[in-house]
């Protein structure tokens, strides 16, 4: 045991060495070596210190079955945080983990370098840590029951909130007074408007709220909800900034991932392994990276695209050279500049080529009566119908519209239809949760068969015009 | 400089959540279990799950709701292993209609969370409000079966009863008295034997007589209902009674006495003379199960579709049946657009409490019947029939 561990500390010194020769930048790096159950739990949370909930519960105990049951394995938990924490399986022997770390540095210094996660907080450890004890506070103050039933409805409209601005935008301040634009340019401008009278644009007397249709539906019931006490406020609080810290590692899954495929077979080559491990290594690397059939493999397309692009970069053809002016011998230098960049869609966007498509064998599948069937392999339609299901991180992108419907104080809705219909029983099971946060009827318009359909609850039934 | 990385181990013995909040999830199982009990009892798995402990069933109520995507229309987007054509089949929705899609997890497809509980959880849930009624002490015990019990220790016996401990510690005990301490030098005065005495047993029995209409007008929907119910009563009985035995009576025009098999598979046509079966159950009755010595359960399903000019012969059957039985059951599974038989307007003019009535619409109603049936004289309070 105590010959394990050292073994270990002395894999990590030397694959942190390779790892900043090949110069990556990590955040200081804390390994926590921790029994299987803690990992699960971790992993069913998101995050060792968040609040308690019985659907993490749930999540849990599935995850620790199918691990009881040899079913699947989570090799480790990273966190993005300063220091960056990473939670080591205790079972794994000695090259699973030295594969694992190498893959957690790279991870480490996408957290770091990423532009989606520079207004992360990295503190969120911490701060957790507070929620889970407010949370506590409530329960003991509120009763057990009634925070669990805010936390239901909480959590059913997790999803939809804002996620945090890479480039942020000064708030505008609610309607700005319709005036003129544009500063005179000369002293003698008024002389224009002699012509006519002035209009007297009559101002709008009614105040929309939202002024305009926003995404943020937690923060807008938060907000503007007549019912909520400020306990009830502060946990959708909680419950969005959990989210916004979450949202940009869900909006990176494809490149994130695979950024820390290419690296650890990378950091791995380079190591003094010997022939088992050598071996070991490559039947592991070679299970991460397994081709998925109903879903792709984040790990193993990821890389592959980062494969290519360095290819590429290094070795331009001679149209790239001409029409782009590559020179040549700057993959490594160009990857880096992806990792910085680019989330899962605009990485996909830029760089899934034709090429890619058909190595990869990608396609789109349908489902046709019972079966699912292929339905779909031109490359381009391949990669838009990959974006699609990635935009908004695939969740149906809803609007609060008006806050005030019909001058009733109801809320109304809208689903930004683009061709995918929402599940019907379970939008209906939705908006009573809706219902319990905002006090009074809801209502949400979106689009089914084609036609504009308008779902509502009303505190006692749902219904449907 | 700060250390860039470092390694640690502790003790994370004490971190319990994972498992705490597993736990009030169980108890969310539980609850919804519970609620939704008139559903559950008539799952098939249950009721066709021959013997099966363990048995799975949908709860709805432990979805986590958010609004999302229909997945059975989306395309998705999958890889394969190279020349996938368009057309190629990857996947096939499983037999059993589970509504689940390949690749589990968090694919799309999986409709409800489905819990895993043991036939006896449920059946715990399901009877701890259930009595039986007008439960009668037998004064002769049918079945009085001899046990035998260890109870007496004894200086004389046969070795293979020998007490080994007490005959050490006898051994002992005598080296200590002359001062000596240690086991060892046993003589036949150690020596002590266990003993037994026989013991009496007495076992109550109770007998079912599940009586169903096989006319051409119960169908498979109909049965199902039936053998739900019997299901449920037979277990129940069985958790009241050592012994409890069960009479198939299948009737038309005429009744005979069938197996389990033939009673819920077979389908019969022609009329219905519902007297016939009673007939044949008091027959059963003086023959084999003596009322002093049985507590008698005589239960029928019908669609109530009874020959009119029979039902005054049914009525005088019942009277007949009702003084030597503990409770006798009437169920009527009705056709939504039908109202009460003739026939049960018939019995309902017998006023004896150990005549229960009951019309089931649907499978939900199943749970209601069962506590009407069994819910002893508290639950008939208001009243016994339900239209």
């Amino acid at each position: 045991m105590e010959q394990e561990f050292k073994a270990l500390a002395k894999a990590i010194e030397a694959i942190h060495d390779q790892a900043r020769k090949f110069g990556l930048d990590f955040f200081p790096m804390r390994f926590e070596l921790c029994p299987a159950d803690v990992i699960y739990a971790f992993s069913a949370y998101g995050m060792p210190t968040r609040f308690t909930h019985w659907t993490f519960g749930k999540h849990f105990y599935k995850m620790k079955l199918q691990y009881d049951f040899n079913l699947s394995r989570i090799y480790e938990l990273v966190i993005n945080s300063n220091p960056c924490y990473a939670f080591l399986l205790e079972g794994n022997d000695l090259i699973q983990n030295k594969l694992v770390i190498a893959h957690v540095f790279a991870h480490s210094d996408f957290f770091k370098n990423n532009v989606h996660f520079a207004p992360t907080s990295r503190q969120m450890v911490e701060t957790m840590a507070v929620h889970a004890a407010k949370i506590r506070e409530y329960e003991f103050k509120y009763g057990h029951r009634e925070v669990e039933i805010f936390l239901d409805a909480a959590l059913s409209i997790q999803e939809h909130i804002e996620p945090p601005a890479v480039f942020p935008v000064a708030e505008e301040e609610g309607e700005k007074e319709k005036g003129p634009s544009r500063p005179p340019e000369t002293p003698y401008d008024d002389l224009w408007a002699l012509d006519g009278k002035p209009k007297e644009q009559p101002r709008e007397r009614i105040r929309k709220i939202p002024p305009r249709p926003t995404k943020d539906m937690l923060a807008f019931i938060m907000n503007n909800s007549p019912e909520l006490e400020d306990w009830q406020r502060d946990i959708l609080a909680i419950v969005r900034e959990e989210m916004r810290y979450f949202w940009p590692q869900m909006e990176t899954k494809i490149i994130n991932e695979g950024w820390a495929t290419y690296w650890h077979a990378r950091i791995m080559r380079e190591l003094d392994l010997t022939e088992e491990e050598t071996i070991e290594f490559a039947h592991l690397h070679a299970s991460v990276s397994q081709p998925g059939k109903m879903q792709i493999n984040p790990y193993y397309v990821g890389s592959k695209i980062f494969e290519d692009i360095e290819k590429r970069w290094d070795n331009p053809s001679q149209e790239e050279r001409e029409k782009y002016g590559r020179k040549g011998g700057e993959g490594r230098a160009k990857i880096f500049e992806v990792r910085t960049c680019e989330n899962d869609i605009s990485f996909l966007r830029n760089y899934l080529t034709r090429e890619l498509v058909e190595e990869l064998d990608l396609f789109l599948y349908q489902k046709v009566g019972s079966e699912w069937v292929v339905v779909e392999k031109d490359w381009e339609k391949v990669r838009d119908g990959l974006v699609g299901r990635l935009t908004n991180c695939g969740f149906p992108y809803i609007v609060v519209e008006d806050g005030d419907y019909q001058r009733r104080g109801e809320l109304y809705l809208k689903h930004c239809y683009e061709g995918l219909e929402l599940d019907v029983p379970y939008l209906e099971k939705t908006l009573p949760y809706v219902y319990l946060l905002w006090g009074r009827p809801v209502h949400l318009e979106t689009v089914i068969d084609g036609k504009t359909a308008v779902f509502s609850y009303d505190g006692k039934k749902n219904s449907r015009r | 400089m700060d250390t860039q990385y470092s390694l640690s181990r502790e003790d994370w013995s004490l971190h319990r959540k994972g498992y705490l909040d597993q736990q009030r999830h169980q108890e969310k199982v539980r609850e919804a279990i519970k609620k939704n009990l008139p559903q559950i009892i008539t799952e098939e798995s249950i009721i066709m799950g021959k013997g099966k402990k363990v048995v799975r069933v949908p709860i709805r109520s432990l979805e986590e709701y958010h609004f999302r995507f229909n997945y059975n229309q989306g395309r998705n987007v999958g890889q394969g292993s190279g020349g996938t054509q368009k057309g190629t089949v990857i996947g096939r929705e499983a037999p059993d209609g589970a509504g689940k899609g390949p690749g589990a997890g968090d694919q799309p497809g999986v409709d409800y969370y489905e819990a895993e509980v043991t036939l006896e959880e449920v059946q715990e849930m399901l009877f701890r409000d259930l009595e039986l009624p007008n439960l009668q002490e037998k004064k002769k015990p049918i079945l009085a079966s001899p046990t035998y019990e260890f109870r007496d220790v004894r200086r004389k016996g046969l070795m293979g009863n020998l007490d080994k401990k007490r005959t050490l510690l006898e051994n002992l005990k005598r080296n200590a008295m002359k001062g000596k301490l240690f086991i060892g030098g046993i003589i036949p005065e150690d020596l002590r034997f266990k003993t037994w005495e026989e013991k009496m047993r007495y076992e109550t029995s109770a007998v079912v007589l599940a009586m169903m209409d096989t006319s051409g007008s119960m169908g498979t929907y109909e049965k199902y209902i039936a053998r739900t119910f019997f299901f449920w009563m037979v277990r129940f009985l069985r958790s009241k009674y050592q012994q409890v035995e069960i009479v198939f009576i299948a009737h038309h025009t005429q009744a005979r006495e069938v197996t389990e098999e033939e009673f819920f598979a077979k389908g019969e046509s022609g009329g219905t003379r519902c007297s016939s079966a009673y007939q044949l159950a008091l027959e059963i009755i003086d023959k084999r199960y003596p009322p002093a010595d049985y507590n008698i359960y005589p239960f029928h399903f019908t669609d109530g579709d009874n020959l009119p000019s029979d039902n005054e012969t049914c009525l005088e059957a019942v009277q007949l049946l009702l003084p030597k039985v503990n409770l006798l059951g009437y169920g009527e599974i009705v056709n939504p657009y039908y109202r009460t038989s003739t026939l049960m307007n018939v019995l309902k003019r017998i006023k004896d409490e150990r005549l229960v009535t009951v019309a089931i619409k649907d499978k939900s109603e199943v749970y209601q019947a069962l506590r009407q049936f069994f819910a002893g004289a508290r639950g008939r309070e208001s009243g016994g029939t339900r239209i």
